[in-house]
């Protein structure tokens, strides 16, 4: 910067100082790095996730901390809610409801936390026409490993002022800052939806419709979500019909075990995995709950991990913030084998 | 805005790419990412003599339709790709004005928009996978194919990066769908505050449409005069929507914006009778920045984002900030997402002419700021907005951002003059006692 361009824009080189009390008071709560390791408790709807090892009573030396809750402020026409990352999904789309609008936070185990969710980074089952969790997010006012408030992204719904540090925190698993509100992005709630289920080959399916919200396959059975406008619903209903769906109550229930996997792996599955099932795949999307001996994906590069090590060590010198969670080590499919010792 | 390039290479590969990465840093110099310069931040201008890595002829395309996905290489330019998909029923979705000329790096580097992403998402939505060749020369994969890879999203990071943490070389975005239905809309105003006023309803009645462009009196005109695309010139603002879809959704949206336009004073709402007006009425404003040349040779284009509510009260500033700098100010941009795009038109060979135009930009960029608003909305930071960071971050966010930047290329090595103002790390923080913390959370700044 020259020295014109400082002085130019030197008259408020302040930025938005968060001035919000429940926000300051998060902030102390969780203190200085002298005051040792703390680790954020949601609705301990995914607590296991990336920490193998952390009791679920909580860590021994390991504090305890909740982030605050409520919504602060909906905006409908600018299609944004601020909320503290404590409040439920559930809650939260609660309040959303009467205007007909929603987040994109949608499938998630009673008691889950907005916090929880975007820190997880995990999405549902309707990511194929909703888009990933990611994307919900805004800007984050977070407490650093120094307890101090950081804003990053910004309250817009289109910005990209400065490094994306809203992309960073969704999946860290709290190893970056402790969030205390976000903002995020809603959406139309659909004026019709429903479910579609049967035999059929989902890819076939899937080539045939536009832009479904969820299609999900467990190596014989389709389930198929479907929103939008009545007479589009009915259309692309017809679609299904055609291929052997019928009107069903919902989707299956997930069995346990997620990992993430190339869809690409999914359309070329041999027979035998096929029809052994064990598993609820997401079409198009590349999720699938249960069991999964298929391929995996190739473990990040050594470049990758070198990355990890050092962009937490650059936000938390101490390794003060959620000690013991890897997000690397997110991402753990359940074998043939393990299921059986379960 | 005058670069100072030491060498500029064409790579062709990735391999050759890495060769101009370590050579460089060989021989302690910086490295500038360039794909085809059309950014307007000026993050692809050289300074300080650095090796210059273009792009442009790194030009391969590898379409994946079974996980509808297409790989590019960075110099691949955003149109073509999508007319290369198009035959399949497919599209890149972010479609920048600069989409003739623009690469997929510069959009992947910008996080480029588009005024189809306000339905469709910004460029960061579409990017699955990038290979990046970082400021030592290693390459490495961020993200993957499949859809939740372990760890942080670095993928996320990496877009809108403005290549100052790598270069990308290699990468894998999403097919989108060509549309069964599609309707376009230009709705003719005489009071530009009915028309930005329709764009919040619109919205508010919970129609997120595929774009919502707005532009101006002068604008119309002079778009007009030079393309004739059929907008009415004695509109005080027109808006261009469009709504695609299913073809329920397309006729319930399509009367929706009609009757919340009209609620609005709209003097009348023509729908596109066919394709070919329909690409008339997108030429017009496609080519709206080229026509501002028959007004004046030059024009700096701003960008800014204020929430949709404010979009009113924020351009009324606009034109008082320009009138009393003596500027002509012409506005088209992305009204649905409350992207202003002021275009302030002059002639350089005027004296004094680019001091008034700087500062009206500068007190443009304050409105936006005051109005609850962010620096920008696509064009990035690159040197033109680096003195203003400062603005909308804290020096502790600015610290944040440093962080995550420094992790990525320790040394400095990658387009390091952009992006973050002289000044945004302070290595003190890390050392915070409880009295210290307190105060800075007070203060907002380090004293
Ligand atoms: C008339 C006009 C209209 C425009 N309209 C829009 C619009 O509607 N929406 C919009 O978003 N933008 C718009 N732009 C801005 C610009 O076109 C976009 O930012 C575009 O994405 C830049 O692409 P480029 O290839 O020209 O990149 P460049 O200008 O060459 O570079 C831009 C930045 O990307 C970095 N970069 C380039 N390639 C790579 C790579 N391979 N790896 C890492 N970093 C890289 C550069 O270092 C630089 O920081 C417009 C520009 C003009 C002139």
């Amino acid at each position: 910067m020259t020295a014109t361009d400082q002085s130019r824009a030197g008259a408020a080189q302040l930025g938005r100082v968060v001035r919000d009390p429940i926000l300051l008071a998060f902030a102390d709560e969780v203190g200085a790095a002298e005051a040792g390791p703390v680790a954020v408790e949601g609705g301990r709807t995914q607590w296991e996730v990336g920490a193998p090892d952390v009791p679920t009573a909580g860590p021994g030396d390991v504090r305890l901390v909740r982030a605050p809750s409520g919504v602060v402020a909906f905006e409908p026409a600018e299609m944004t809610v601020l909320v503290r990352v404590g409040t439920t999904v559930a809650e939260l789309d609660a309040e959303l409801r009467p205007s007909g609008q929603q987040v994109a936070l949608e499938g998630f185990e009673p008691g889950a936390t907005v916090g929880g969710v975007l820190s997880v980074g995990r999405s549902g089952i309707t990511r194929l026409g909703h888009g990933p969790v990611r994307d919900t997010l805004l800007q984050a006012r977070y407490v650093s490993a120094e307890g101090l408030l950081v804003t990053a992204g910004g309250p817009t719904v289109k910005n990209v002022t400065g490094f994306d540090l809203c992309r960073l925190l969704v999946g860290s698993l709290g190893t970056i800052g402790l969030l205390g509100d976000v903002l995020l992005r809603t959406r139309p709630r659909p004026q019709h939806s429903g479910w579609w289920c049967g035999e059929a080959d989902p890819f076939a399916l899937q080539d045939q419709l536009y832009r479904p919200t969820s299609l999900l396959w467990d190596g014989t059975r389709v389930w198929l979500r479907l929103d939008g406008y009545h007479a589009d619903v009915a259309d692309q209903a017809a679609v299904a019909e055609r291929h052997g769906l019928a009107a069903c109550e919902g989707p299956p229930v997930l069995p346990a075990g997620r990992c993430s996997v190339d869809p690409g792996a999914l359309r070329r599955l041999d027979a035998a995995r096929r029809e052994a099932g064990g598993f609820v795949a997401e079409i198009g999307v590349g999720i699938v709950h249960g069991r999964w001996d298929g391929p995996r994906p190739t473990p990040p590069d050594h470049q990758v991990r070198a990355l990890h090590r050092r962009i937490r060590r650059a936000f938390d010198p101490t390794g003060r913030l959620n000690p013991g969670r890897d997000p690397l080590a997110a991402s753990q499919p359940i074998t043939a084998g393990q299921e059986a010792s379960r | 805005m005058r670069g100072d390039a030491g060498v500029v290479c064409f790579p062709l590969t990735t391999e050759e790419v890495q060769h101009c990465v370590r050579i460089a840093g060989r021989h302690g110099r910086a490295v500038v990412p360039r794909g085809a310069g059309t950014g307007l931040a000026g993050g692809a201008v050289p300074k300080d003599a650095p090796v210059v890595v273009v792009t442009t002829k790194m030009q391969q395309v590898e379409v994946d339709r079974d996980r509808r996905l297409v790989w590019v290489q960075p110099g691949v330019i955003n149109l073509d790709l999508t007319k290369q998909l198009r035959p399949d029923g497919f599209h890149f979705a972010p479609d920048p004005s600069s989409q003739q000329s623009c690469s997929l790096g510069g959009n992947v580097a910008n996080n480029s928009g588009g005024p189809h992403c306000l339905a469709y998402g910004v460029t960061s939505a579409h990017v699955v996978a990038i290979e990046v060749v970082l400021g030592d020369g290693e390459l490495t994969m961020l993200g993957g194919l499949d859809p939740e890879p372990a760890g942080y999203d670095l993928r996320g990071v990496f877009v809108g990066s403005e290549g100052c943490v790598g270069i990308a070389t290699r990468i894998a975005v999403r097919l989108t769908p060509n549309p069964p239905a599609v309707a376009t809309l230009l709705a003719d105003f005489v009071e530009p505050a009915d028309a930005a006023a329709a764009v919040s309803a619109i919205i508010a009645a919970g129609v997120v449409p595929a774009a919502i462009e707005m532009m101006d009196q002068r604008i119309t005109q002079v778009v007009e005069a030079f393309v004739g695309a059929g907008y009415p010139t004695d509109a005080g603002a027109i808006l261009l929507v469009e709504v695609d879809g299913l073809p329920g959704g397309v006729a319930a949206e399509t009367a929706l914006v009609d009757e919340v336009c009209r609620a609005h004073r709209a003097r009348s709402v023509r729908v596109a009778a066919d394709d070919e007006e329909r690409m008339l009425l997108w030429k017009g404003r496609k080519t709206a920045f080229g026509a501002v040349a028959r007004v004046k040779p030059n024009y700096y284009l701003h960008d800014t984002v204020v929430p949709r509510t404010k979009l009113l009260d924020v351009l009324r500033q606009v034109y008082e900030i320009a009138d009393r700098h003596g500027i002509i100010v012409m506005n088209v941009f992305h009204a649905g997402d409350g992207n202003l795009h002021p275009l302030l038109v002059f002639d350089a060979r005027e004296p004094g002419v680019l001091d008034r135009v700087h500062d009206a930009g500068e007190e443009i960029v304050r409105a936006s700021l005051d109005a609850g608003g962010v620096l920008s909305g696509e064009h990035g930071i690159g040197l033109e907005k680096q003195p203003f960071m400062g603005w909308q971050f804290t020096t502790v966010d600015l610290d944040a951002q440093a962080r995550l930047r420094d992790a990525f290329d320790p040394d400095g090595r990658c387009n390091p003059a952009k992006v973050l103002p002289a000044g945004s790390r302070c290595g003190d923080l890390q050392h915070l006692d409880d009295s210290r913390r307190r105060q800075l959370l007070d203060d907002g700044a380090w004293v």
